[in-house]
């Protein structure tokens, strides 16, 4: 049960990665890599956590009550942002190997020239 | 067998391999709910009696580590550019090449214009008490920027283009990405570290809490809030200018 966490994170990065590698189309390889970076979130959020801990917010709360890491929190936020805005970045630039090969499966865009 | 089959069939054992050693190394953690990370116990610790700010993360993202937050939104800004310059070279027609897509339904633009308005008063909200209760500016700005998307689907492609001029967002979205910087900045000026806490911490619990946060913390909000609005544009003028140029032709 302790594990449970930490596995699922492993689990969804595992997955992503195949899914990443069977990909036949770029718009599939981005989302892969979404997925992947979603494993990332779990893990960071999952060895912040404290047993019993309630969210690091002191709003009416007495402070040095046991509560989660405030900073691996403030890592998935940036991580979140991050992923985003590559994600438009990488859909972009497959809307734009579209427009120029007429296609997004990255085999077919190996053996495009021009 | 495809090459989709071949390829599955060598990724199962890599990533076998690879699984192993992730869990091997998971296995080595401190089990969970077992953590005891001193930087995050000492943020708890010291982001109230310090900087008079209620949500620690935001203490952290805008204060403690606000100089990855800073590298961050500069990421988030040069991502922008990025796909506005990618899609501008496969040219923009502007809203005049546009389908007059209106949307007839009554209860559609009604409802489609109340939830724009509460998404905005949501968005504002996550964003002004993000240092008191959870939120922040990320989280308001992205809610203020999908409330927008609204007005695409309840108002038609027109409407959203119009009120989302390129001449309005993109200086919003510098204003956000420089506020930032500035306000590091002014603390370098002072004779203080880039980016230290000039302001006074204020009253706990109340908007007047945080000292510089609150400044950084609106700065990201209107730097997300414009950033998402701009690249959710920037996707849909590719799909409904062709679209329409495509309708026209039949």
């Amino acid at each position: 049960m302790n594990f449970l966490a930490f596995g699922v994170a492993g689990w969804i990065c595992l997955v992503g990665f195949y899914g990443a590698i069977v990909s036949e189309n770029l718009i599939h390889l981005a989302l892969c890599l979404t997925v992947i970076q979603s494993s990332t979130y779990v893990l960071l959020l999952s060895i912040g956590y404290r047993t019993g801990g309630g969210a690091p917010i002191f709003k009416g709360v007495k402070l040095g009550t046991t509560s989660v890491d405030p900073v691996v929190q403030a890592l998935a936020l940036t991580d979140v942002v991050i992923s985003v805005t590559v994600i438009a970045l990488i859909l972009a630039l497959a809307l734009d190997a579209h427009n120029d090969a007429g296609t997004v499966d990255p085999d077919e865009l190996a053996e495009f020239h021009g | 067998m495809t090459r989709r089959r071949i390829r599955g069939a060598v990724a199962v054992p890599a990533l076998g391999v690879v699984g192993a050693v992730v869990f091997w190394g998971l296995s080595g953690l401190p089990s969970f709910g077992d953590y005891h990370g001193q930087y995050g116990r000492l943020i708890n610790d010291v982001a109230l009696p310090e900087r008079h700010t209620t949500n620690a993360v935001t203490a952290t993202v805008f204060d403690y580590r606000g100089l990855d937050t800073l590298g961050e939104e500069f990421i988030l800004f040069a991502a922008v550019t990025g796909v506005v310059l990618l899609l501008r070279k496969s040219g923009r027609r502007g809203v005049d090449a546009a389908p007059k897509d209106r949307v007839t339904s009554d209860a559609l633009r009604l409802f489609g214009m109340l939830a724009l308005a509460g998404g905005v008063l949501v968005g504002l909200w996550l964003a002004a008490y993000g240092y008191v209760t959870p939120g922040g500016g990320f989280q308001g700005g992205v809610a203020i920027a999908s409330a927008f998307a609204l007005l695409y689907l309840a108002a038609g492609y027109r409407a959203f283009a119009r009120r989302t001029s390129e001449e309005a967002l993109d200086p919003l979205e510098a204003t956000g990405a420089g506020g930032f910087a500035v306000v590091g900045l002014a603390a370098l000026i002072s004779g203080l570290p880039f980016l230290a806490n000039l302001l006074g911490p204020g009253q706990p619990s109340t908007l007047f809490s945080g000292g510089s946060i609150a400044f950084v913390n609106w700065a990201a909000a209107i730097e997300v809030a414009a950033a998402n609005t701009i690249l959710f544009k920037a996707f849909l003028e590719q799909y409904i200018v062709p679209l329409a140029a495509a309708r026209s032709r039949r």
